[in-house]
This record gives C-alpha cells, structure tokens and sequence, in this order.
C-alpha cells in the first residue's frame, strides 16, 4: 500500500491472500485485505484491538470461510474448508492458549492427534526419535521429552507448541501472540525459534503487540486497522514511532510526540497514509 | 544447530542438565528421587497392603492361610471388574454412580432369561452384556448430545436401574441360579492348580522378559537410550519368584481361581489398551485437556462413547460374576454398598478423581486391599458397622495421601 506497494516479494510468496472480505451481521471486519508470506519469510501482522488479525488469523487457518477472495497456496487457488484442512495443506497455527495436556509427556503432546502407529499400537519408539529430530532443528532446550508438560517453563511449553506446529511438515506456520505470557529470557527463547522457522525455509506469520518482539523478527510489517491493510513496511526501514501511528492511525499519540520532542525536527508520521481512509468504509 | 556426538551419548540423554544414571545402582537412585518427589505410584497401596496384612495376621493366624487368600481373590474379582470400568471413565474426570445398579440389572436380566424363561446361559449372558452396552451408549449420548453432567445422569441411572431390576426380578425377590449352571461352576469350581499353574507362571514371565528385552532392543537401535539388559533380567527374576512363591502358596489350597485369572487378565488388557494404543493416549489426553485434545483433531465424542460403553459393560460382567458366586439374583444385588466399594477400590488404588492420571492395575490393587479388609474383619469376627466405618476412613487416608503426594509433584515439577 505504502512505500513498498511496488516493491515486489522477491521470493515466491507460498501463501498469498487477496480481496479478503468477511462480515459478521452488521460489521465489516475484513475489508479487502491482501497478505503474501514467502518461503523463509517472517511476516509479522500487528494491529490494535479490534483491527481483524484474529479474524485473518482464521481465515487463514479455516475456522471462518471469507465472503470474499482469494487464497492461493504454493501457486494454486484453495478453499480452506477447516482447521483439519488447513493442517493438510501445510498451515500449521499455534494459538496463543497453547492446548497442551498437562498430565502427558512431551511425546504424547507433540503427536497429538497423528500419532505414529502400527495397527493401532503406538510407535514410542518412532515418535521419540522423531520428536528429538523436531527439538534440534529449532535447537530446543528441553531436557527430556519423557517428562510431563506440567513440569516445562512457559518458554519450553511454548517450544513444545511450536514443535508440534511442524510434525506435519507444514509450509507456513502461524504464531498467535507467542510472546504474550514470557518472561524476558523466555520471549528471547521464543523468538529465536522464530528465527530457526525461518532458517529451516518456512513462512511464519507472526501476530503480537509486541513492538519490540516484531522489530527483532519480522522481515515484514503488516499493519492492519479497522479490517484493512493500513501499512506495509520492511522492518529495517520503520521506526517504533512510525509503527504505533500506523497502527493507531494518528501522528498525535504520546510515543511519537515524545519522540518528537526528544528530537527536534524528526517528523514520525511518515508512510501511513492510513487516516485518509475512513469515509470510504462501507457498513 | 547444536552439534551432539550420537554415537558417544544416546539421543535422549544429550542435554547436560539431565542427571545421567546407569546400571542397576543409578536405576534404584532414579526410583528413590521418583518418590521423594511425590511419584509415589502404587507404593502406598502396596504398604497400606502389608500393614492391613500384619495386622490382621497377628490378631487371627488364620487370615494368610492359603484358603483365605483364594477365597479373598475370588470374592474380589466380581467388584473389581466393576472398579476397573470406574477407572476408565475417572481417567476421564468424570463418574459413573450407577454401576452397582446396572450391575444388579444385568444379572436380574440374565436370571431371568435363563431361569424363568429356560434360554440358553450364552443368551442369557450375551443379553446381559447387551444391556450393559446399551446403557453406556444411553448415557453417552445423555452426556455429548444433551450435555447433562455425567454425575447427574448416573445417579439417575442409580436410581432407575435399581428400580428395573426390582421391575425385572417380579414378585418373587431372588432367582437362585442351579447348582450346574455355567457361571456357578466358572466362578466357584473351575481352579488352576498344580502343574498347569507353574507352566502359567512361566509363560508369562517369558512374556515379560521378552517383551523387556525387545523394548530395550528397539530403543537401542534408534539410538536412544535404553536400560541395561540386567535391569531387565532381575525385574524378570523378581517377579518370577514373587510369582511363584504366590502360586505355590495358593496352590496348597485350591489354586488361582478362573474367576480370578479372568479378572487379572481383563486388567492387563486394559492396561495396554490405555497405555499402548492410539484410543489409550487419547483418552489420557481427553481426561488432561479436552480442548486441546479436540483441537489436534482427536474425535471426543467417540472417546467418551468407547469409555461410557466399556464402564456399563464391565459393570454387566461384575455383576454376572457376582451372581455366579453367590448363585443367586436378589433384589439387594448391586446396591448401594457395591457401588461405593467399585468406586472406592479405584481411588484407593490410585486413580485420580480429576482426570488424567492413574492406571487398571489400580482397581486392582484397590478391590484386594478392601476384601482383605472385609475378611479380615469377617474371620475377627467384627460387626459389619465397623467395616463400613474402617472403608470409609482407608478411602479418606487414600485420597488423603494423593493429594499430599501431587504438592509433592508440583513443588518438584512433576505436574
């Protein structure tokens, strides 16, 4: 939309959205909206309350079909008709309550729903290797995978949830709010996992609040707001003043007037050319 | 990406934090952490066990004689294969209140059709069976279509089974079962004894070695660790000559019981249903976490059908047990006092009530610790008052020690 509405992905985007509309009742909550995450690609989607991240987020992930638009998908047009169908594709999505079982170990959580199996005994064996495979491509710190999930830190629950996220070797994996419950070392845990996604040739779809977890991962900022596509930046070239205007829609807020403040003459309001759009909303 | 020498350590024991233990001493100091930390397993029961054993054995001699202890595992096994269903749907976080009653249910039915109606025992019990099916099918669907709390369901099922079997047995109250029928012989007169017994004791130690040792092979040849085959060998000598020594003492009286094999052996199945099969995990996973279990794509419904089902059937098949030991169908079959003992022999035994944790071997070791109560207190001759009071308070020790032993789990991070 912005600065960058010319400048093309240069990979091939794997997942690509465009013209997304969706409503409930009486309120539009996706608007025309368009993503493209490509492979190795960190895409982060910020926004405030209420901006339609979640509402993509399911889309993306089949729990809601959009009204209107496309989903194209390593290169063909699909229809997402569920979360099992999502899976299938290759979208793996990690929400943001991490829908573990606590009295399992870390090899039952991780296989979860597929697990390996001849006839219908378990494969433990199979599933361990596996599983230690899973946890050192993302150079996990988990001790043993035979203990219970209850006795994990938030930080390695959350590396167990991502994990699980790739036992079907997906193509993109989406991250609600990773971050949101992490101690300091534990977030910086977390994003290098992020980081390892990336690596390992995937696209990740990041949503947080976090402004400071978005600027350390994303390659891409997506900034929604009230269900469209605000901004698009390319994280080395955005400040956090810029971002939280994008996101608020208004150079005012006190971030950018404290910045502004601090440094005299720096204008923050830059590349958000999203307060011009209210009186084309449709209702 | 951290470089691990897999050929030095075994894929699992890699990270340095991991206290390494190997051979049978590192083995034994691994169980005695496992229980400071509060994974106390079915160690209590098995103390609370030898203490009930001590005690009653200084008081009257006679309560570890041979006869009694044969006669202890026959009369145990009927209400342990009911408990043995009250442990599938605990490990659910949810009850079944009725299986008394539908116990007593399928034994009138079965009663009556052979009796009365002179249909063959295989009819008889097959229906009997059926109504067991049906019921938890009922109360299955009760709980996923309509969503009535299965504590509610059941009880009305307590309630109206118990009628129906008022309604079924008729006028005359009791349905005395013939001398030869075939659950009075299966459950009274049929015993392995002798010869057959030690060829039994055997086999199934040869099982239990070789299964070991094939564990221990495959985990070595996917580079993970695996115990020492000493371990394997000495776990197998123990419990061969804990075994043995078992099935020669029994032996001086009658032997083990069919009655009672067939109820050990239903355990075992169901052991390695619950911890070796797909249904299995899911069930844990259902008991632990339903959402997240029905968010990575495990069909609930079915798991709470399977285990509804199964808590009805195994409740039937107690109580066609029960029937054929006592060789009658009364009115007074499966009440009240069956029901709360099923349910109390699986929490004594270690299951939990929240869900998600326990095992079949507890209904097991419950339902012994309570009829060595009752006989106990049978041959000390004790009024049945003073049962009651006695089962209330191990039931309330039981949970008691549970609950102190999950602190103990979550200070240690053992969940």
């Amino acid at each position: 939309m912005s600065t960058l509405a010319t400048e093309a992905p240069v990979r091939e985007s794997v997942l690509s959205l465009t013209g997304i509309n969706k409503r409930f009742g009486a309120v539009q909550a996706l608007t025309d909206v368009h993503l493209d995450v490509a492979a190795g690609e960190v895409v982060a989607l910020v926004g405030d309350n209420g901006a339609g991240k979640s509402t993509l987020v399911k889309v993306i992930s089949g729990v809601y079909q959009p009204d209107a638009g496309d989903i194209t998908f390593a290169g063909r047009k699909v229809h997402v008709g569920g979360p099992a169908q999502a899976q299938a594709l290759g979208i793996a999505t990690v929400f943001q309550d991490l829908a573990l079982c606590d009295n399992l170990d870390v090899v039952a959580n991780l296989f979860l729903g597929q697990e390996r199996h001849h006839g219908h005994v378990l494969d433990e064996v199979e599933m361990e290797k596996e599983s230690w495979r899973l946890l050192r491509t993302l150079s996990a710190k988990i001790p043993s995978v035979r203990i219970p999930i209850a006795s994990l830190s938030g930080g390695q629950r959350q590396t167990v949830a991502i994990a699980r996220s790739l036992v079907g070797n997906p193509k993109i994996v989406m991250l609600d709010e990773p971050t949101a419950a992490l101690g300091v070392a534990q977030t910086a845990e977390v994003l290098n996992l992020v980081e390892r996604l990336r690596e390992t040739g995937l696209g990740v779809i990041l949503i947080s609040h976090n402004m400071a977890d978005v600027q350390a991962v994303a390659d891409r900022i997506v900034v929604m707001r009230l269900g469209r596509n605000a901004a698009e930046f390319r994280t080395e070239e955005v400040s956090t003043e810029e971002l939280v205007a994008a996101i608020t829609g208004a150079s005012d807020n006190v971030v950018s007037s404290r910045a502004k403040r601090r440094t005299p003459g720096a204008h923050a309001a830059e590349g958000t050319p999203g307060d011009t759009r209210e009186e084309g909303q449709d209702v | 990406m951290s470089d691990v020498k897999e050929s030095a350590v075994a894929a699992d024991l890699a990270d340095e934090r991991l206290i390494q233990t190997q051979g049978l001493m590192g083995y034994a100091r691994l169980m005695l952490n496992r229980l400071r930390s509060g994974e106390l397993g079915s160690l209590p029961v098995i103390v609370g066990l030898v203490v009930i054993s001590v005690g009653f054995y200084a008081a009257e001699p006679l309560f570890l004689s041979s006869r009694n202890l044969v006669s202890i595992t026959q009369f145990a096994a009927p209400t342990g294969m009911i408990a043995l269903g009250i442990v599938l749907v605990l490990l659910l976080g949810e009850i079944d209140l009725s299986v008394g009653s539908v116990s007593g249910l399928a034994a009138a039915a079965m009663a009556v059709l052979v009796v009365e109606k002179g249909y063959s025992p295989v009819v008889g019990i097959g229906a009997a069976i059926g109504i067991g099916v049906l019921i938890g099918i009922f109360y299955a669907f009760l709980y996923t279509r309509i969503g009535v709390p299965s504590f509610v369901f059941s009880l009305a099922g307590l309630l109206g089974f118990q009628g129906l079997l008022l309604f079924v047995l008729g006028k005359n109250g009791t349905i005395n079962l013939p001398r030869d029928s075939f659950l009075v012989e299966y459950t009274r007169q049929k015993f392995v004894g002798d010869t057959a017994s030690f060829v039994l004791v055997g086999l199934i130690v040869l099982i239990y070695l070789g299964s070991q040792l094939w564990g221990r092979r495959t985990r070595a040849a996917a580079g993970l660790s695996a115990p020492a085959w000493q371990l394997a060998v000495v776990k197998a000598a123990v419990f061969a000559a804990g075994l043995g020594f078992l099935t020669y003492y029994v032996n001086l009286d009658r032997g083990w019981s069919y009655l009672w094999l067939f109820f050990v052996l239903m355990v075992v199945v169901m052991d390695l249903a619950l911890r070796k099969t797909r249904w299995g995990r899911h069930l844990f996973a259902v008991g632990g976490n339903v959402e997240a279990a029905r968010r990575s794509g495990i069909k609930v419904n079915r798991v709470y059908i399977s285990v509804f089902a199964l808590t009805s059937t195994f409740a039937a098949l107690g109580g066609l047990l029960a029937a054929g030991l006592q060789t009658s169908v009364s009115q007074a079959s499966g009440t009240t006092d069956t029901n709360l003992t099923a349910i109390a022999a699986a929490v004594i035994g270690g299951t939990s009530l929240f869900g998600g944790r326990g095992s079949a071997y507890s209904a097991l070791l419950g339902i012994v610790v309570l009829q060595a109560i009752t006989s106990g207190l049978n041959l000390v001759s004790v009024d049945s008052s003073v049962r009651f009071m006695v089962t209330g308070g191990v039931l309330l020790l039981a949970v008691a020690i549970d609950s102190v032993s999950r602190r103990a789990r979550s200070s240690s991070g053992r969940g």
